[in-house]
């Protein structure tokens, strides 16, 4: 059984109304927007499940737009969220959009065009009481939660390459929490998702990106 | 104590030691995140800080909710009870103003603390306050009396339910209800036995309670099962210090809570597809709101 906090309990403290698609949704889009960069230029946010069908009346919109401008999920400006978007020249559309049965009721997916013109999707849950899941980016699974500082890289999966990556990091004293390898087949592409107690600063992520098989690696700040 | 798993746990360990329940609960939570106690107390205190700011902001401005169909309620029942006689007292409608008067804030995207949930924050808040004010209480025991609160919500937590999706509403507003009335014993000077027949007394008197949020919104019915939950909190609290008793333990409420929750059907557990939800006027309010977006 689990072992709460009582801090599970009374908390978080929040801007209301729900803690699922307010709150949630403004941890989401603080997740993709750490996945991103940073605030992005473009974005469109796609709305599946519950959130499709109440994302106004939980301001979940407000929270999405305000959560990739950086605020978080107690910040009362999250309410002014749309004219700080258009100040910041931030972009969006709201689709509701189904997914399929297969994903979480309350999953948005962002379709982010970053500050540096990059394009990266992202995908996530609000799984309740403000806990949030990113499970796609750009398409690859992944399990991200944001608890943690979080490294992610694609590779070639051949042997070794993790090996490699994890020595980089014990070279510069960053403990690995915790860590998961996915891939669609073997040999092909995996994506490496990697939960350290440390933050990973650029040099160490320009050092993991010499290994031959590494092709990007991206580090995500916790929120 | 290093798990956390019945009110009778509590209870024992507190009544054994000749402390109150919260300082099991402190102890629980200090071992757990390998802290001091007094972090987790400066961390509750700025817990109770919003609590009783998201008071303040909700009777001093009416705000309508996000969805427009709350709004005003607190300030309404605080200006009634300052000019009429009240039927039900004025310290018990000026929990219940206090407790919509928070339910509101959350739905206008205020800031709150979700106690449990943010359907359900107006009630703790509402009946510590009340408390405070009539017993001249300072902050720090505030705080203790929120620990005594979260050490039962974890234990409802943890065999039965927080939340309305998988319990209904009586895992929100009654869990808040039973916390409350448990913390208010507390802070009275009742025992730590009082507190947990508090506890066993709210809920039974809940037991079954349904999630139907009108339009799927955290409004209607959502923001007057607050006033419900804080009224509940307070008589439980004073039968229990009366030396009334719950026949039926505590835990054991709990536990059939959990059972009556999982026995729900899903229509009534926050799907917005039963109860007042379905109501005609709930489904005008549904299909309206459908429409203005
Ligand atoms: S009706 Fe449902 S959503 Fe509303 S307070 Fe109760 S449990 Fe929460």
């Amino acid at each position: 059984m689990r072992e709460y906090s009582v801090f599970d309990i009374l908390g978080p403290v929040m801007v209301g109304p729900s803690s699922s698609h307010t709150a949630g949704a403004s941890r989401l889009a603080l997740l993709a927007r750490s996945v991103a960069g940073g605030t992005p230029q473009e974005v469109q946010i796609l709305l599946h499940g519950s959130f499709a069908e109440t994302y106004q009346g939980h301001g979940s919109d407000l929270a999405l737009l305000g959560g990739l401008l950086g605020l978080g999920p107690d910040d009362v400006a999250i309410k002014d969220a749309y004219n700080l978007a258009q100040e910041a020249g931030l972009k969006y559309t709201f689709t509701p959009i189904n997914l399929g049965e297969s994903y979480h009721p309350n999953t948005v997916k962002f379709i982010i065009k970053t500050a540096n013109n990059e394009k990266i999707t992202v995908t996530g849950a609000s799984i309740g009481g403000g806990n949030v899941l990113i499970t796609e980016i750009n398409d690859f699974s992944v399990e991200l939660k944001g608890d943690l500082p979080t490294l992610i890289s694609n590779h070639y999966d051949v042997p070794g390459v993790i090996a490699q990556v994890s020595l980089i990091l014990a070279q510069h004293e960053i403990n690995i929490a915790f860590m998961r390898v996915f891939r669609k087949e073997k040999r092909k592409i995996a994506t490496m998702v990697l939960e350290t107690d440390e933050l990973v600063p650029q040099s160490v992520l320009d050092e993991i990106l010499q290994v031959e098989q590494v092709v990007d690696v991206r580090f995500v700040e916790p929120i | 104590m290093k798990t956390l798993n019945y009110v009778q746990d509590l209870i024992k360990e507190a009544e054994k030691r000749k402390v109150k329940i919260s300082t099991i609960v402190k102890e629980y939570e200090a071992q757990k995140r390998e802290t001091e106690i007094k972090e987790i107390e400066k961390e509750m205190l700025k817990q109770w800080q919003v609590m009783k700011e998201s008071i303040n902001t909700g009777l001093k401005e009416v705000r309508r909710s996000m969805g427009g169909l709350i709004g005003g309620e607190g300030k309404k029942l605080q200006d009634y009870l300052v000019k009429s006689n009240t039927l039900a007292g004025e310290k018990i409608n000026l929990a219940v103003a206090r407790a919509l008067a928070v339910a509101e804030v959350n739905a206008s995207m205020g800031k709150i603390v979700a106690a449990p949930t943010g359907g359900s924050c107006g009630i703790i808040p509402g009946a510590l306050v009340t408390v405070q004010e009539e017993l001249g209480l300072e902050d720090e025991v505030l705080v203790d009396a929120l620990f005594t609160a979260a050490g039962i919500g974890i234990v409802i937590a943890k065999n039965a339910s927080i939340s309305g999706a998988q319990g209904g509403c009586q895992a929100e507003c009654g869990a808040a209800a039973g916390m409350a009335a448990a913390a208010c014993v507390e802070l009275a000077g009742g025992s730590p036995s009082m507190a947990g027949h508090s506890c066993g007394i709210a809920l039974k008197n809940i037991l079954g309670l349904v999630c139907d949020p009108v339009a799927g919104l955290v409004e209607v019915p959502c923001a007057k099962r607050n006033a419900m939950g804080v009224s509940l909190a307070l008589v439980s609290a004073d039968m229990a210090l009366a030396g009334i008793e719950s026949v039926i333990p505590v835990d054991e409420v709990i536990i059939a809570m959990g059972q009556v929750g999982e026995n729900l059907p899903e229509t009534l557990r926050e799907t917005a597809k039963g109860g007042l939800a379905v109501s005609d006027t709930g489904k005008k309010i549904a299909e309206s709101y459908k429409q203005e977006k």
